[in-house]
């Protein structure tokens, strides 16, 4: 199968080349050029052509929470978004914690043919924090690292242990960070908007306090941790300390925390109860800076579809989360413009530096590398509603907001996934 | 439009008409905020032995559904016994008599009166209820749109004034 | 960008009260719009008959999620003496423990024709969530939602200080006690800060208080004697059992030693000072009998101008 992408603005984060030209595709791989004619030719002209999104967590809710979302409905969503590989969180019911369950996840997505899926396994089983998983077996099944998704790991011992065996074998381990006694009980900022809804907060050094154990547990083990989620300004300074230190860590921000705060719950939207918290409007510039200067690695959907009924209810009560895999680019390109970035750096952080902490080829415009990738109108203005999202979650905090990029076509390993005319 | 009566010439005019039918028994109570002026100004006139009383008749009017409550209804105030009294309910302007209406359910909540005798200034017809002033000061025709308002300037002087109906 | 920014759910078109959620938002005029209502309405629970016939033929139901015998009394009388129909509804122990969600049991009792739902919940924001999906012609008042608001409360609350203080301006009011958790609290700053009391106290230990508490335009005293020093007002909270021991205080004893209200603390604030209390009360623990009976409570004519408040919310809720 031959594929050529015409005319189109070619942009390639990982060298920062940003032109006019055309892309070759042969077998699902990018080539330098062809003689032959092409089977199919997608006329570009107007359009980005940049490697496909690579969200590294995106929940797709099987096995066990079907009626939240489906395989079909959330693959779907990420190609019309223009993720061409994601990353699932091992927070399914029952959790990704046996290589069988991954083995299905994944055999479910190939048959699917849409994005790449790259299962993140339980590092505890069922995700109690108390004992490990058969981490090898599970890698061996597919998973490529390993986590506790937003589930607390309360026992310090039980952490050291788990990052320890996992750096035997040179896995890395995803966390999020966030004291779950200090968490406890807490759905919002502990700030001055959670005690005028009177909610209960989640201070910013239960996020603090966490890191900084697990950075001293990187020092003692050496254990590669990717930081999932960062949510405050201190939080991003001692991820810059220690990437300076010299410590194998990384670490992403959910695309939501970079352009909200905790003001954005407005009369208690539970469209913005998300984990962890929208901080302060302090915590959200520091995010987006940190995104911007490299200290945060890569921005996420945290795509997390929940049914309507769970959201139609008191603050507190709402499932946390927002659909995220429709928005991912609109809202990094808004971001991006924000911070007056280059649109290659801007696409770098949801394409070629995900691409890097997963350890994939793809995320990139070169030759020999998959042939993922997603055409967009960066101008393109489209409404955020029930109607224009494929996902079957509905719930966002952009609910009803104009944005900009909309993604007209998705290409995964030489295929057209995605099409809209 | 025909020349409003002058207030201030129709008070004397109402307290002397009064005046023969003050029993001991007879009190008054000027129905917020016209009528309260009115029986401001009469009341001293007529020797009664108990106080004026005030009544706003705000929480009894039959258009809540439609119109909701009143802003800042004033506090009725009734510092008799109403049992047994011979009442002179005083308002400003008579009209649909609806105002008459609510007053009088309202009075009932504070006991029996012996009768009740309506006090106007003006009656300016228009009745959509049986309802009719045993005192009256003066008949006024009002204009179409318009509707027939009772100011008191800072002096304390009454007077009638048209004003467009809203 | 975003779509226009979301107005006081409060308020209709008109910029009238529609719903009572939460006094912070609302304005100036519309705070005293209610408490001079309920003061015409204070004349109507003192004569004989006590009804007027303003809400009859509408329907309010209560609607407690978390049970409270006296607040929804309160509301009950209130209710009664505007001729209303008065339906209370145990929702703690019946629909919400079948499964039920709560917008459905909204929606069965608005096909019941309710005109004012009074809403108690424990998670802050439910009169919220319910107000936004009530029909047009229904109306919400919130008789307490989690930590955040109990606005007849705070009503009655700013009635009394109004009553015996009657100017807002020169006053400074001390709110001693659990802040963190009180809805009460909140809804009474907003209350002050509104009507324009200049100095607005929260007396507390560190734990009793939330995050960036001085947000909400108060002075913080950790010291009990030094925050009731010339105070007008003073407002004892409530201390729930289940925090007398634990992580936030150690014993109730030793919170009455440093944040009770006795006669010698007292004795601090201005000579004519008035001490509220939202009830039930704690004797010995927030406050001391000798105090809560003495001559500067006024404990017992909030309870009465409940009632008040209570009807000039309502009438003046459902009216619009």
């Amino acid at each position: 199968m031959k594929l050529l992408v015409k005319g189109g603005r070619v942009v390639d984060p990982a060298s920062g080349r940003d032109q006019i030209g055309d892309v070759y595709v042969s077998e699902g791989r990018l080539v330098e050029s062809f003689k032959d004619k092409p089977e199919k030719t997608i006329d570009a002209k107007g359009l980005v052509v940049a490697p496909g999104l690579i969200d590294l967590s995106a929940r797709l809710r099987e096995p066990g929470y079907e009626y939240k979302a489906t395989l079909e409905s959330e693959m779907d969503a990420a190609v019309a978004g223009g993720v061409t590989s994601l990353a699932c969180p091992p927070d399914t019911d029952p959790a990704l914690d046996e290589p069988g369950l991954v083995d299905m996840l994944r055999r479910r997505a190939k048959a699917l043919a849409r994005a790449r899926v790259y299962p993140i396994g339980a590092l505890t089983v069922k995700l109690a924090g108390e004992r490990l998983t058969e981490m090898a077996e599970l890698a061996e099944a597919g998973c490529v690292a390993f986590s506790q998704a937003n589930a607390p790991l309360a026992d310090t011992n039980v952490l050291w242990r788990a990052m320890q065996y996992a750096a035997t074998f040179g896995f890395p381990v995803w966390l999020r960070v966030e004291d779950g006694s200090l968490a406890r009980g807490g759905v919002a900022h502990d700030g001055e908007v959670a005690t005028r809804l009177g909610l209960p907060g989640i201070p910013a050094f239960a996020e603090t306090l966490a890191l900084g154990s697990l950075l001293q547990l990187v020092r003692a083990t050496g254990s590669r941790v990717h930081v999932c989620r960062l949510s405050s300004a201190v939080a991003v300074e001692m991820v810059r300390a220690a990437k300076d230190e010299g410590l194998p860590v990384s670490c992403d921000v959910g695309i939501h925390h970079v352009h909200l705060s905790e003001m954005d719950l407005g009369y208690y939207d539970s469209n913005c109860r998300l984990e962890p918290p929208l901080r302060s409007q302090r915590d959200r510039a520091s995010l987006a800076a940190g995104l911007a200067d490299g200290t945060i690695d890569c921005a996420v959907s945290d795509h997390t579809p929940v049914d309507e009924d769970q959201k139609q209810k008191p603050f507190a009560e709402a499932e946390p989360g927002a659909t995220g895999l429709e928005l991912l680019l609109p809202l990094a390109l808004k971001w991006g413009a924000q911070a007056n970035l280059p649109l290659a750096k801007t696409l770098a952080r949801v394409t070629s530096d995900a691409a890097r902490i997963l350890g994939v080829q793809s995320g990139r415009i070169a030759t020999g590398a998959p042939a993922d990738l997603v055409l967009f109108d960066p101008d393109e203005l489209w409404r955020v509603g029930p109607g224009a999202l494929k996902s079957q979650g509905k719930n966002t905090p952009f609910l009803g907001y104009e944005l900009a990029g909309r993604v007209r076509a998705t290409i995964v390993a030489g295929k057209v996934v995605y099409e809209r005319r | 439009m025909s020349k409003l009566p002058d207030a201030e010439g129709l008070l004397p005019k109402l307290a002397a008409e009064l005046r023969g039918c003050i029993t001991p028994a007879t009190a008054m109570i000027g129905l917020h905020t016209g009528g309260a002026w009115v029986a401001e100004r009469l009341h001293p006139l007529l020797g009664m032995k108990d106080p004026l009383g005030f009544m706003d008749i705000a929480f009894y009017r039959d258009d809540y559904a439609k119109a909701g409550l009143k802003h800042d209804p004033k506090r009725t105030r009734i510092p008799f016994e109403v049992e047994g009294k011979d009442l002179l309910l005083v308002d400003d302007v008579l009209y649909t008599g609806r105002t008459v209406r609510a007053a009088m359910n309202e009075l009932f909540d504070y006991g029996r009166p012996r009768s009740i005798a309506l006090v106007v200034l003006a009656d300016r017809g228009g009745r959509q209820l049986p309802i009719g002033a045993q005192y009256c000061g003066a008949r006024v025709e009002v204009p179409e749109g318009m509707r027939l308002r009772l100011k008191r300037a800072a002096d304390g002087k009454l007077a009638l004034e048209y004003e467009r109906a809203a | 960008m975003p779509p226009s920014s979301p107005h006081n759910p409060q308020l209709n078109a008109n910029g009238e009260l529609q719903h009572l959620l939460s006094i912070e938002g609302l304005p100036p005029e519309i705070l005293t719009q209610i408490l001079d209502t309920a003061e015409s309405f204070a004349g109507v629970t003192e004569r004989e008959v006590k009804k007027v016939p303003l809400l009859r033929g509408k329907s309010v139901f209560n609607l407690f999620f978390e049970a409270s015998t006296r607040t929804r009394t309160t509301f009950e009388i209130a209710a009664k003496r505007l001729s209303a129909d008065v339906i209370n509804l145990n929702v703690a122990v019946s629909s919400q423990s079948k499964g039920e969600s709560l917008l459905d049991t909204v929606a069965n009792l608005s096909a019941m024709h309710a005109d004012v739902f009074i809403v108690r919940h424990s998670s802050s924001g439910a009169p919220h969530l319910i107000a936004r999906h009530v029909k047009p012609h229904e109306h919400v008042i919130n008789a307490g939602d989690g930590r955040h608001a109990h606005p007849t409360q705070g009503l009655l609350d700013l009635y009394t200080i109004r009553h015996y203080k009657k100017n807002f301006t020169q006053l400074r009011v001390a709110i001693v006690g659990d802040v963190l958790h009180s809805r009460v609290a909140r809804s009474l700053i907003h209350g002050l800060t509104t009507l324009g009391v200049p100095e607005v106290r929260v007396i507390a230990p560190q734990t009793l208080l939330p995050a960036g508490v001085e947000s909400l335009g108060v002075r913080v005293f950790h010291d009990m004697r030094a925050g009731l020093k010339d105070c007008d007002v003073v407002v004892m909270l409530r201390l729930q059992n289940e925090r007398m021991n634990g992580a936030l205080l150690p014993s109730a004893q030793e919170f009455f030693k440093h944040y009770g209200l006795t006669a010698d603390k007292l004795a601090l604030a201005r000579p004519e000072a008035i001490v509220m209390h939202p009830g039930p009360m704690n004797r010995g623990v927030e406050i001391d009998s000798s105090v809560a009976d003495g001559a500067h409570s006024v404990i017992l004519p909030q309870v009465t101008f409940g009632i008040a408040v209570r009807m000039a919310v309502m009438s003046i809720v459902a009216g619009n």
